[in-house]
């Protein structure tokens, strides 16, 4: 299950939308892989409505950050803006994260939007619920 | 002096779970067998076909080593090698 903050869910939904009809693409770092806290907005510097790719540069500098944050990428999130909020074939063979929360947002319909949760584990796709909080009850470990 | 490479989590399972190993080599290529030698296994998840795989972002410091060369990029000893997935994808 995926629990996630509403700001934290409302930043992503506005990324995608400010993207649309390209996909918008990005992480949510925090202490543990639960515990989603920093948003972190990328470019896809593949700017394609079809496509979304970390640039490599931004790539390494979002790591070394994290890492120097003792942080992981909780949420690894990115838009389909017409089609459903689904992984892709294509998301299934670069999903390279394996603890993480992979967010989908569709923005194929102007008035609503789809925010669905998946883990991705050596191909296979599960679908996780998504439970939106207005804060963490406790500290991260306890 | 050693080379020191980052292995990303989902390839920790070939490290033993470590984060960061040691290895030599003058090239990336050489770099890899010597990966491949202490942590087999490896090396399939870098190179597909006699290049480096697109799943996969490799850094000799901060260059990217796709563009210094891809596999003969140089490499000296002390410098940090970088291995990170790729991330990307897409609706179609």
């Amino acid at each position: 299950m995926l629990v996630i903050r509403r700001d934290l869910v409302e930043a992503v939904v506005e990324h995608a939308r400010r993207d649309h009809p390209d996909e918008a693409c990005g992480v949510i770092a925090g202490p543990e892989r639960d515990r989603p806290e920093r948003f972190v907005p990328m470019l896809n510097a593949a700017r394609s409505p079809t496509f979304y790719e970390f640039e490599s540069g931004d790539l390494l500098r979002l790591y070394r950050e994290m890492d120097a944050n003792d942080e992981v990428p909780s949420v690894i999130y990115h838009s389909h803006t017409a089609t459903e909020a689904y992984p892709s074939r294509t998301d299934v063979s670069y999903a390279g994260e394996p603890d993480a929360h992979y967010v989908l947002v569709s923005t194929r319909e102007p008035d609503s939007h789809e925010f669905r949760s998946y883990r991705i584990v050596d191909g296979q796709i599960t679908e996780e619920p998504v439970t939106v909080v207005e804060s963490y009850e406790s500290s991260p470990g306890e | 002096m050693a080379i020191t490479v980052s292995i990303p989590t989902i390839l920790r399972t070939h490290t033993g779970g470590e984060k960061s190993v040691e290895a030599s080599g003058a090239t990336l290529a050489e770099v890899i067998d010597s990966l491949e030698s202490n942590h087999g296994g490896l090396k399939a998840r870098l190179v597909k076909d006699g290049t480096l795989h697109r799943f996969v972002n490799i850094y000799v410091n901060d260059e990217d080593v796709r563009f210094a060369g891809g596999l003969e990029a140089k490499v000296a000893d002390g410098d940090n090698v970088t291995i990170l997935p790729a991330v990307a994808g897409g609706s179609r």
